[in-house]
């Protein structure tokens, strides 16, 4: 069984700064987005139950991916295959990242599953998992909470806001999960150790094939923080704030 | 001229969307298109609200294939000559939107907060950075797919609609629904309470939760709780949850106790009216986004709340 999860490498959420509104990037260590781990952690656990096979994480972004990615090796992956580039990849947009998603998983042999978070951690726009599937021409289904393989089929849990859908996929398939799935394993130290001698293939952007056409559908204007001011008023017990909420006719009494 | 399309497989998304499209076409004039898929009823209640309704009715087409589904819609969009579709940035309609845009070789944008037409382009505002911050954005290529999050606009109504049926081809499925269950039926919209009162990881145990609960009764509101209490202690059901992979709300008042403010979850609350914050950590950033601040011990506060409300 090989297995194949993408993941997109994203600034650490809890280290960035902001100055006049706008986010400080420079310096941010980078990692995984969480519902990215819980969808390795997925195909881990189906290759562990499968008895045999192999995960392999595809990846693309900037160079620092090449020491972000040995998060992914130590937490069960067995092999990475990476696209880089110094900086194209930081501001291109999902349609141009599932371009080159595809054209790196088009290398790998054989594949019988492939796994994606339905967000990233960072703009969770839920667009690289379909757009990927249609690329590929596979069939895909979202949002699994469970997934199960059956011969050469995939039976995964589907939940929806209101409904759990049971379904039956035929490999190879493109599967995305939510957060709900698993609890992704915390790498032991001898194998955060040997994470960095596990294979790992890194191709420059540029040499893959993606075609004359291929520039920024969105544009992005700006990214502020949300602008705050809150009265941040302390008071001292139950009673203080009760009486401020009665105060400002925001509970009967 | 340009056409917009809408299409949501909810009834009262798809009233939203028009009133969307409305909003975007009084200033553009584009003409538009209402879809629906295996759906009659919900092509009668959009052209009871005034839209021309287009329908695709196909046996074949199972609703969980998210590429099938793109695909139909697809040469829906051909057919009405559209060149921007609006989606529901609800769970189906986000992978959707996903899926169709690679199909038709759109941009895309999803959960939209906000949009409107400006220089003859559409500027949409949505989350980033897990929440931490909102990005402007738009799309430039001429084919555009923008999923807009529930309870943006309001839904719509009017009179003098249409339908007309439209023809699609589809390919067999390779995907079977095997079955169908509704989830557990903790029916509650927190999204749409006035008071909220949410626990975060500072609530010691389950058992706790009874006191919560008397709280939000006698105010009148509802029990909300960050991400890891429903999906890591499952001591409240998702439905509860509050934040950017749970619901965002925007009440009157938000009881926050024990929550330590990240963004993940204030995502959710940030819109709410007033905030009080029951932290023990005096330093907890939650602090930072609160109307009123009590550093004490939630375990202490409850009690004495209910005894004082009594």
């Amino acid at each position: 069984m090989n297995l194949v999860v993408a993941m997109k490498q994203i600034p650490d959420l809890q280290q960035i700064r902001f100055s006049n509104r706008r986010p400080v990037l420079a310096d941010v260590p980078k990692s995984f987005g969480n519902i990215d781990k819980n969808a390795l952690e997925a195909a881990v656990l189906i290759k562990e139950s499968y008895g045999d096979g192999k995960v392999t994480v595809v990846s693309a972004g900037n160079e620092e991916l090449e020491d972000t990615i040995k998060e992914a090796l130590a937490a069960g992956a067995d092999e990475a295959f990476l696209i880089t580039d110094d900086n194209a990849l930081d501001d291109a947009d999902s349609s141009i990242v599932a371009q080159v998603l595809t054209e790196a998983i088009k290398q790998l042999e054989d594949v019988d599953l492939l796994l994606f978070g339905e967000g990233s951690g960072d703009n969770y726009s839920g667009q690289m998992g379909p757009r990927v599937a249609k690329l590929l021409d596979l069939p895909m289904v979202g949002y699994a909470s469970a997934i199960e393989i059956k011969g050469d089929t995939a039976i995964v849990v589907r939940t929806l806001e209101d409904v759990e859908e049971v379904v039956e996929v035929s490999l190879p398939a493109v599967i995305t999960v939510q957060s709900g799935i698993n609890e992704p394993r915390i790498p032991s130290v001898t194998q955060i150790l040997k994470a960095g001698r596990k294979p790992k293939t890194v191709q420059d952007l540029e040499d893959l094939d993606l075609g004359s056409d291929h520039k920024n559908q969105v544009v992005t204007i700006d990214i502020l923080a949300p602008e705050s001011n809150r009265k941040q008023i302390k008071v001292n017990n139950a009673s203080q704030l009760l009486d401020a909420l009665k105060n400002e006719n925001l509970i009967g009494g | 001229m340009a056409g917009i399309m809408i299409y949501s497989a909810k009834d009262n998304l798809a009233l939203e969307l028009l009133s969307a499209a409305r909003a975007l076409a009084a200033t553009s004039g584009d003409e538009i298109k209402a879809l629906t898929v295996n759906n009659d009823s919900q092509a009668q209640m959009l052209s009871a609200a005034g839209a021309d309704v287009y329908t695709i009715n196909s046996s074949g087409l199972v609703p969980a294939d998210i590429g099938a589904m793109a695909d139909s819609l697809a040469q829906a969009v051909q057919q009405m000559a559209a060149n921007v579709v609006l989606l529901s940035s609800d769970r189906s309609g986000k992978e959707l939107a996903g899926s169709l845009a690679q199909a038709i070789g759109a941009g895309c944008i999803t959960d939209v907060l906000d949009l409107q037409g400006k220089d003859g382009r559409i500027e949409c505002r949505r989350n980033a950075l897990g929440g931490a911050a909102i990005a402007t954005q738009y799309i430039e290529s001429d084919r555009q797919v923008i999923a807009i999050a529930p309870k943006t606009f309001s839904a719509a109504s009017g009179q003098g609609g249409s339908v007309t049926e439209l023809q699609v081809s589809v390919k067999p499925s390779s995907i079977k629904v095997l079955e169908v269950k509704e989830k557990d039926k903790d029916s509650v919209n927190i999204d749409e309470a006035d008071i909220i009162v949410a626990v975060g990881q500072g609530l010691n145990s389950k058992e706790d939760l009874a006191m919560v609960e008397e709280l939000a009764n006698k105010l009148g509101g509802q029990v909300a709780c960050s991400k890891p209490v429903a999906t890591d202690k499952k001591w409240l059901s998702e439905e509860r949850v509050i934040g950017l992979s749970g619901k965002q709300c925007k009440p009157d008042l938000a009881i926050l106790l024990g929550i330590s403010g990240q963004v993940q979850f204030t995502v959710g609350i940030r819109d709410a009216k007033t905030i009080v914050a029951v932290n023990s950590d005096e330093n907890a950033v939650i602090n930072q986004m609160a109307d009123y601040v009590l550093t004490a011990d939630l375990h202490e506060v409850v009690p004495e709340l209910i005894s004082l409300l009594a």
